[in-house]
């Protein structure tokens, strides 16, 4: 038995992994570890890949070529060790708040006691405790990816997949829940691999960032964010985010017009 | 004079800039294109047709034997009411109604189920739904005569297989219209497959579903009339009929008014359905 499986340290692995829609090569001998509690923040040109790769790690995608992995093992309390939160929050529009949260719990062996305790508990860290017996088409876009953000936290995953998750939401909204994402990973007991466009909420949550080249995505560079996720709350930490982040841009701008100008051709 | 005149027209221009200085309401453009449904005209537009039929019975502007007054009609149910006659024939076509649409509504779920499931049912079953939804189903009845006898079971048959190509054609559709998001949502928190289909493809598939019921309770209305009116004894069809034969066009159309109030009363049972499964829309 390993260290890491003995401390109940999960890390995912990204090995190799290739991907071909039909003729179309997607992703490119993809390598990197996301190791337990870590932030792991994938950005690049718009086509390269990004959520097709997420799809592969989080075991919804069967790659090409290469392989996700799993090292070491989940907390024992963890339901769903690789859990997604979805960019068009995937709730279900028949189901209250509660009931949506609730709906990956009802399979699983918990008695019904210790179900509607974790349903109580993850809806009052959400702050969706009032709006329980509400449904989706009732709630705001910010609730409703809270809702998936809820519904996320009842399985204690080890590791968050997210896809672009705020991408759908408005700047105050996406604000908000930025924040709360940067609580919720605070105590790095769960890790997070989040892909988006913005650069921004890369440089804010992630503590690397690999950057994918134009399709097929292939790892270009992985950047090392050193601050801490505290630390770039700071007012005097902003100009070196920014700074990464025009480098950042500068990696990926030019093949980011490319992409642009094959999306217009086609 | 010409300073005069000169000077009113150039008094002119001044007052259409006062009056454009003038504030003035932004002029409404966004009406029409949505219609709301307004019960009370529909039963007043019915009330009158009905009013301007009676008086054009009572007036005698019509002949009653080809086109019998309302309140004729009215009576004529009555009578048939009172005779026991109308529950005889109703009693045999909801029988014959019920029997079949719940056989044909099984059948078709079950298939519509595996179509929308299965890639080895939809390929045999979109093949044999394509071939035969387009036959007239009541042009099978002599053949399930043939096979089932006289008795009640071509008739029900007949209906069961309207509403199964139907059926299955809407929950199949349905099926494929549940989002795949929120099957991969579910996947992704390993809910297991039987759990996927009862919990998020049979509720998305829903509405879909009942639409088809809609259709499916016309069809088999239209299909019991048809059967009736080849081979039974009684039934609103087999009514219809004998009073069409013997010219008695009130009690046909006191029939015809039956038929007319049974799909109503099936029509509002779905309504009622929608609101009660499908409130979350």
């Amino acid at each position: 038995m390993t260290n890491h499986e003995k401390s109940n340290h999960m890390d995912l692995i990204a090995d190799q992994i290739a991907h071909r829609f039909g003729g179309l090569d997607v992703l490119d001998k993809v390598s990197f570890t996301v190791a337990s509690g870590e932030v792991v923040a994938i950005v690049g040109p718009s086509g390269c890949g990004k959520s097709t790769l997420l799809s592969i790690l989080g075991g919804l995608l069967q790659p090409s070529a290469g392989r996700a992995e799993l090292r070491g093992a989940p907390p024992a309390d963890s339901l769903n060790p690789l859990t997604f939160v979805f960019q068009d929050f995937a709730l279900l529009p028949w189901c209250t708040v509660e009931a949506n949260v609730e709906f990956p719990l009802v399979h699983a062996a918990l008695a019904v006691a210790a179900r509607r305790a974790v349903v109580v508990d993850a809806l009052r860290r959400t702050g969706l405790s009032d709006f329980r017996g509400a449904y989706p088409k009732q709630l705001s876009g910010g609730m409703r990816q809270r809702v998936g953000i809820a519904r996320a936290l009842a399985v204690r995953p080890a590791i968050l997949l997210m896809d672009e998750p705020l991408s759908a939401l408005d700047s105050q909204t996406r604000e908000l829940l930025m924040e709360d994402f940067i609580d919720l990973l605070a105590d790095g007991a769960m890790g997070a691999v989040y892909v988006t466009h913005n650069l921004e909420e890369a440089v804010r949550l992630a503590d690397r960032i690999v950057v994918l080249s134009r399709r097929p995505g292939r790892v270009r560079e992985i950047v090392e964010i050193s601050m801490t996720r505290a630390e770039r709350g700071a007012i005097d930490a902003r100009g070196k985010l920014l700074a990464l982040q025009n480098d950042l841009w500068s990696l990926i701008r030019e093949e980011a017009i490319d992409a642009e100008r094959e999306v217009q051709h086609a | 004079m010409p300073s005069a005149r000169c000077s009113m027209l150039d008094r002119a221009p001044q007052e259409t800039q006062a009056e454009e200085s003038k504030p003035r309401p932004v002029a409404f453009r966004g009406a029409g294109f949505t219609p709301s449904g307004g019960r009370a005209s529909g039963w007043i537009a019915l009330a009158l047709v009905i009013a301007l039929w009676q008086l054009a019975g009572s007036a005698g502007w019509v002949n009653p034997l080809f086109l019998p007054a309302p309140s004729a009609i009215a009576v004529a149910i009555y009578k048939l009411a009172m005779s026991g006659a109308l529950w005889q024939h109703v009693s045999a076509s909801v029988v014959r109604i019920g029997s079949g649409w719940l056989l044909g509504t099984v059948a078709g779920v079950v298939v519509g189920f595996a179509i929308g499931l299965s890639t080895l049912a939809r390929g045999v079953g979109i093949t044999f739904i394509s071939a035969l939804f387009p036959i007239p189903k009541i042009a099978l009845l002599p053949l399930l005569i043939l096979w089932l006898g006289i008795g009640e079971e071509p008739k029900i048959a007949t209906i069961a297989l309207g509403v199964f190509f139907s059926t299955a054609i809407s929950v199949y559709s349905g099926v494929d219209a549940v989002p795949r998001n929120l099957i991969r949502m579910a996947q992704s928190f390993n809910v297991p497959f039987h759990a996927i289909v009862r919990r998020v493809v049979w509720p998305g598939a829903l509405p879909s579903i009942l639409a088809g019921f809609r259709i499916t309770a016309s069809v088999a209305l239209l299909l019991v009339v048809s059967a009736e009116m080849i081979g039974a004894q009684f039934g609103i069809g087999a009514f219809v009929l004998q009073a069409g034969n013997l010219m008695q066009t009130d009690q046909l159309l006191a029939g015809v008014v039956i038929l007319s109030l049974f799909g109503l009363a099936v029509g509002r049972l779905i309504n009622m359905l929608e609101a009660r499964l499908l409130h979350w829309r």
